[in-house]
């Protein structure tokens, strides 16, 4: 992220700062009545979870040849397209990417959150919930759930501490608005939080360092904690489990997943807070670019997976391939392989489609078909009678579906709530991005290399969302807001 | 060396009862006495089973011996436990599945916890024939390595139990047993009485705990006392021995004392799923055109 000079004086961008702040400060009047109906959704799974408690795992359709099933298949996928947020936003950190500034808060936002939904949903799995703390005081160590514990907990307080580094200046900018605005006691505890940020370069130095180095810890973690969990699978012997592309494609569909749940909420959150002018529709295209070659691995690695086995195999495989391909769930999977591979990957590759609405319909597809390919992954292999080789089969109850439902409408309640504390830009990101800009149209040397330092700005600007794409603003707006800004900054160095 | 010497005794048996397929356990040299022990602990099984039979007093008689010369083996000189297995001739069961329901009886379990379940097998040759399959009480237990609490364990008598007192309901047991013998408790389970003295334990894992899994546990609370697991005791085919892999004896309900190692060489017998190297303690005696599922 280093970008040769320190920065001295950073510019404020007092529009920037204003949007991130309206959720924080008047979040509208749609806020409370749509946080209300989320809550309900979620009272409702917690009524059904209690049910559950007292029924016993099989009021939600379990049995004993459906032994793991829609909450294995949640956990995977909340935990999953909790790590798309985090390493998308480390990618573009690390790789200097400048229009990522916008768009950090929210991915990292999401991560956090998901990764604790996905971690509480072993809990109604477990059977004696009130027993899972043994996973700490009386731990097996040669057991992959307890490994599966110890790396999500890891990743968990890796993504918060992502999250939070961030955060800190931003919250010390909360902090004054929020003085200003007469909320004293959140004022004061965004102090707490911002630890005596001042914004002078030796600490956006170190924090540019601390942030960095998270970062890149962040990505090795990730895979590491997608491939733990494929392991809870693949180290028994069941067919279809037992299998070696596990836990590659389990850390590929979690980027896949993860990404497209970015473009969900980046789409929401811009919307229903107006932040469209900042995260314009470029972002979303920008994002929907990076969908594609996870969608085309996991197109792939399905091909592979499939192949070998569907040509000659061992009779429990072969069973279960048969099932998936062509018998019980191959609806389920060739609907997973149409509208969560193949469409979504037309909609970004054909040019006519390649627009914002588009791309964001086909995200939704794919987090919705990822999680039925999670179903038919967990559900098949724990269906076949590895003694008899008849299958079992699993019905959905109205207690698994409120649950899973409470669990997907804690993402968007969390999030709510969540940037009614923090500013939902990262303001001082997008800052920094504009001082660097100005710092490299100053310094560059008159002729060629100016106009090149000029474009490098106007990629910046269009890529941050200041100045808005061409594409998508007139020029005459576009023009203005460069105009506006050009007087807002302040001659660095 | 007289047969009945301690030390002779002793000294042929060997440590380790762990048998591989291409070389099944080693005959050891028996002693009388444990023939003796073995045959009164067979007494007790067919007293049990032949209580109409024999009459009362005579199956009674037998079983009280057998518990005599079952704890005499029970704790042996050279400080050596038993090691438990299970020999299944299948060539003689007839699928009437007495067996499950001596055990369902037993541990008050619903209808569809089958600890030991018989499979309806068809040979190639188009013949029916039946494969009870009980726990396989595998010497390296895939449920045991992947349980995260460890409340499945193995005792040093080689069976593998469970600790419902600890089990977190995670399934992963489940997930790993190739040969499906677990039962996890989907809805509440069947009252049983209380029955003083017996408190719920891994080895009597009765009633059994709501959001739990369980399994069969070849009635490890009889074996001590020289009884023959209700599998075994129920079974009016005779199909199924228990016995000890170290004292080299097995009994099945008719009384029919076997020597493991020769009865397994000279029948050729198997161990289910051999190749995934879970040692099963589990040997199964195939019939003409039979063979194991899976």
């Amino acid at each position: 992220m280093k970008q040769g000079a320190e920065l001295h004086d950073v510019p404020e961008l007092p529009e920037v700062r204003a949007a991130s702040m309206r959720p924080v400060l008047r979040p509208g009047r749609w806020y409370w009545p749509v946080v209300g109906a989320l809550a309900a959704v979620i009272v409702v799974g917690l009524v059904a979870w209690v049910t559950q408690l007292h029924e016993g795992l099989g009021a939600a359709g379990y049995n004993d040849h459906a032994f793991w099933a829609i909450y294995i298949a949640d956990v995977v996928t909340f935990i999953g397209v909790s790590y798309g947020g985090a390493v998308v936003s480390a990618i573009l950190r690390l790789s200097g990417a400048a229009w990522r500034a916008p768009l950090t808060r929210i991915a990292e936002a999401t991560a956090v959150v998901t990764v604790i939904i996905g971690g509480s949903f072993i809990i109604p799995h477990l059977g004696r919930p009130e027993r899972i703390l043994e996973l700490i005081y009386r731990p097996n160590l040669s057991s992959p759930i307890f490994w599966d514990f110890v790396a999500v907990s890891t990743y968990a307080f890796a993504s918060m501490v992502f999250f939070f580094l961030p955060l800190m200046p931003d919250l010390a900018m909360a902090r004054d608005r929020l003085a200003e605005a007469g909320r004293h006691r959140l004022s004061r505890l965004c102090g707490a939080c911002a630890c005596r940020w001042q914004g002078n370069p030796r600490q956006r130095r170190r924090l540019d360092g601390a942030i960095g180095l998270v970062a890149i810890m962040v990505i090795p973690l990730a895979v590491s904690v997608h491939s733990v969990l494929s392991w809870a699978f693949t180290l028994t012997s069941r067919p279809w489990w037992n299998e070696s592309i596990w836990a590659p494609y389990f850390v590929v569909a979690a980027l896949y997943s993860g990404i497209a749940l970015v473009i969900l909420v980046v789409a929401i959150m811009r919307r229903v807070w107006g932040l469209k002018a900042f995260i314009t529709d470029r972002h979303i295209v920008r994002l929907g670019f990076i969908l594609v070659p996870f969608g085309a691995a996991y197109l792939y690695l399905t091909i592979a997976d499939f192949l070998p086995s569907s040509y000659v195999g061992e009779n429990g495989v072969t069973s279960v391939f048969t099932q998936v391909l062509v018998g019980r769930y191959a609806l389920w999977f060739w609907l997973f392989v149409f509208a969560g591979l193949i469409v979504p990957l037309l909609v970004v590759a054909l040019p006519w489609t390649r627009r914002a609405p588009f791309i964001v319909a086909a995200a939704a597809l794919v987090d919705g078909s990822l999680w039925i390919k999670r179903m038919v992954m967990v559900v098949a292999p724990a269906n076949y009678g590895r003694v008899s080789g008849v299958f079992g089969s699993y019905h959905f109850t109205w207690i698994s579906v409120a649950v899973t439902l409470a669990g997907v409408a804690a993402i968007p309640l969390l999030l709510l709530l969540l940037f009614r504390i923090v500013p939902i830009l990262s303001v001082t990101e997008m800052e920094e991005m504009e001082a660097r800009a100005a710092i490299a149209a100053k310094s560059a040397p008159a002729g060629t290399v100016a106009a090149a330092a000029s474009e490098e700005r106007e990629r910046v600007l269009v890529g941050s969302g200041i100045a808005g794409g061409p594409m998508m603003q007139s020029a005459a707006a576009a023009a203005d807001r460069q105009h506006l800004h050009d007087g807002d900054v302040r001659p660095g160095l | 060396m007289p047969d009945d010497a301690p030390a002779a005794d002793a000294g042929t048996v060997s440590g380790q009862p762990t048998a591989s397929p291409g070389q099944p356990v080693a005959i050891r040299k028996v002693s009388r006495r444990k023939v003796l022990a073995v045959l009164g602990a067979a007494g007790a099984g067919a007293a049990a089973v032949g209580t109409g039979i024999l009459g009362r007093e005579k199956a009674a008689a037998a079983a009280s011996g057998a518990r005599a010369v079952a704890s005499g083996a029970t704790k042996r000189r050279s400080g050596q436990v038993p090691q438990w297995a299970m020999v299944l001739d299948l060539r003689r069961c007839d699928g009437c599945k007495a067996c499950t329901m001596a055990c369902q009886q037993r541990h008050y379990l619903h209808s569809d916890q089958t600890w030991i379940k018989v499979y309806k097998m068809t040979s190639a040759g188009g013949q029916t024939y039946h494969m009870p399959r009980p726990c396989m009480m595998c010497e390296d237990p895939p449920c045991m390595y992947v349980c995260p609490v460890g409340a499945t364990f193995r005792t040093d008598e080689g069976i593998v139990l469970v600790d419902q007192s600890v089990c977190i309901g995670c399934r992963t047991c489940m997930a790993a047993c190739p040969y499906e013998a677990r039962y996890f408790n989907w809805s509440t389970p069947k009252p049983a009485p209380r029955m003083p003295g017996m408190p719920q334990s891994p080895e009597w894992p009765v009633p059994q705990v709501l959001g739990t899994v369980g399994k069969c546990v070849w009635c490890a609370d009889r074996l001590p006392h020289g009884e023959l697991p209700a599998c075994v005791q129920g079974c009016p085919m005779g199909v199924i021995y228990i016995g000890d892999l170290v004292a080299d004896v097995g009994v099945n309900s008719f009384g029919e004392v076997i020597r493991i190692a020769q009865f397994i060489r000279d029948n050729d017998a198997v161990r289910y799923q051999e190749e995934l190297g879970t040692n099963p303690r589990v040997w199964y005696v195939l019939g003409h055109d039979q063979s194991l599922a899976g």
